[in-house]
């Protein structure tokens, strides 16, 4: 029975909740769970509980706003791991669409293009031109910045930005704070933010009250998810160190391909799925290369994340949902007591 | 000399002239020139440069080709030559002028680095 599943879920995660430490175990239920979780921060505290249909209209009713966040589109990539990438975010938006609540924006946390080529912006303006949101903010991933450092993309995406395209700006009382970390770097090291965009963000985070909800967004994973493939940021200390005194923080990623969540005291990490390929789990593969999956299975691993904010209890309830659901035969009576 | 030699001279001149022209590297093989094995190959595949660390003589070439389905790019990172971006099979080639070693990057994935030692 569904509900009966929904029961053991939830009160598997009200257990991991209690202790907090759990969360090697906390992941494969994630994984389990399949559609997807949801996350809410109340004061702080987070509290998690399993996505479901009826959750998902939970959550989105009563939220004061939504936003989505996709990410890695990586349009003009036409390798086996999917040819259709146009195709995909198409789906990605159709879904956004279908939402219960509209919107207000939604957030691109970067490799909207393979090659930073116009016609891949070009094609990407267009897929996104049918979005019900009619904002959308980005921040640019290491494929947007080939060849000119940047330069289309500031152009096009990061008109009144500062630097390499970081900027702030705030939505019905939450602070939002695009960073970049795929510029200038280094040899042999991770993602990186660079001194002059520290400073800007201790500047920018300076004088607001420590009740104000703060979401941090960027391309490359501001945590230290494996360091071998590169998905980290070297200098992420530093801007964690400023977000420190706030009561609810959000990190949101991309560049991973693959949803992880991490929580350190008050600060939520989450990274989002593509929505043009996946990328094997850290170490589980020679490298972080596009993953073949079987035709009728890769809209399963593409997807969006919503997010719902309620002012009243200034928290933040994130979903994730792929594009396609797994048939019946998986999400009913599946492998869950192995998890057990 | 050799028989060969004995055969060429017995040809007629046309016939000669025409073997020059389909054959002229034939005429380049001195001793003096660099065997091929001077010019050597990296290969980038699963985001790694292989071999991570090549020698070649002064004056060799190496070529680069970027095996993967993600683009790679294949810079010194004192600045002494920088790629294009390389998407799948796209190559790029640097002649080593000076003895020196040479470390280099991928721009796009930093964790990727290499060594190439000219001597």
């Amino acid at each position: 029975m569904p509900d009966k599943k929904q029961d053991l879920i939830d009160q598997k995660l009200q257990d991991l909740n209690n202790d907090g430490v759990d969360r090697r175990g906390f992941l494969k239920c994630m994984a389990w769970a399949g559609t997807g979780l949801v996350w809410t921060m109340s004061g702080g505290i987070p509290v998690s509980r399993a996505f479901a249909k009826s959750a998902d209209r939970h959550a989105a009713k009563g939220a004061d706003f939504t936003f989505v966040q996709i990410s890695d589109s990586h349009i003009g990539f036409s390798k086996p791991a999917n040819p259709d990438v146009t195709a995909t975010l198409q789906t990605a938006i159709n879904k956004i669409n279908a939402l219960p609540q509209k919107p207000d924006f939604i957030i691109h946390t970067g490799d909207l293009s393979q090659l930073s080529k116009p016609s891949e912006f070009d094609t990407l303006d267009q897929v996104l031109k049918g979005a019900s949101a009619k904002q959308t903010y980005f921040v640019p991933g290491e494929h947007d910045m080939l060849s000119d450092n940047g330069e289309q993309f500031l152009q096009r995406y990061g008109k009144g930005t500062k630097g390499s395209g970081w900027y702030s700006f705030d939505q019905k009382g939450v602070h939002f704070v695009g960073l970049v970390n795929v510029a200038n770097l280094k040899a042999g090291g991770m993602g990186s933010l660079g001194h002059e965009q520290l400073e800007w963000l201790e500047d920018d985070l300076k004088g607001r009250s420590t009740s104000t909800p703060i979401v941090l967004f960027a391309h490359i994973p501001l945590w230290t998810i494996y360091a071998e493939w590169g998905w980290g940021t070297d200098d992420s200390e530093q801007a964690l160190a400023y977000v420190k005194r706030f009561g609810s923080v959000t990190v949101l990623n991309g560049h991973i391909h693959q949803i992880m969540q991490k929580i350190e005291g008050k600060v939520s990490f989450h990274t989002a799925m593509s929505t043009a390929f996946p990328q094997p789990a850290p170490g589980t593969a020679p490298s972080a290369g596009p993953m073949k999956v079987p035709a009728d299975k890769l809209q399963q691993v593409l997807g969006i994340t919503d997010v719902n904010y309620v002012v009243s209890g200034r928290s933040l309830a994130i979903v994730d949902s792929p594009l396609a659901n797994a048939g019946a035969a998986n999400s009913e009576n599946g492998d869950g007591p192995e998890h057990g | 000399m050799t028989k060969k030699t004995l055969c060429l001279a017995s040809l007629p001149a046309p016939v000669l002239i025409a073997m020059l022209l389909l054959f002229p590297g034939s005429r380049k093989l001195t001793a003096s020139d660099r065997p091929p094995s001077a010019n050597a190959e990296v290969k980038i595949d699963n985001f790694v440069f292989g071999p991570q660390t090549i020698s070649v003589p002064v004056g060799a070439t190496v070529t680069w080709t970027n095996h993967d389905d993600i683009p790679h790019t294949s810079v010194s990172t004192e600045g002494v030559f920088k790629s294009k971006v390389l998407d799948t099979d796209e190559k790029f080639s640097y002649t080593f002028t000076k003895a020196g070693t040479y470390s280099y990057y991928c721009t796009i994935h930093p964790k990727m680095t290499g060594q190439v030692i000219v001597q």
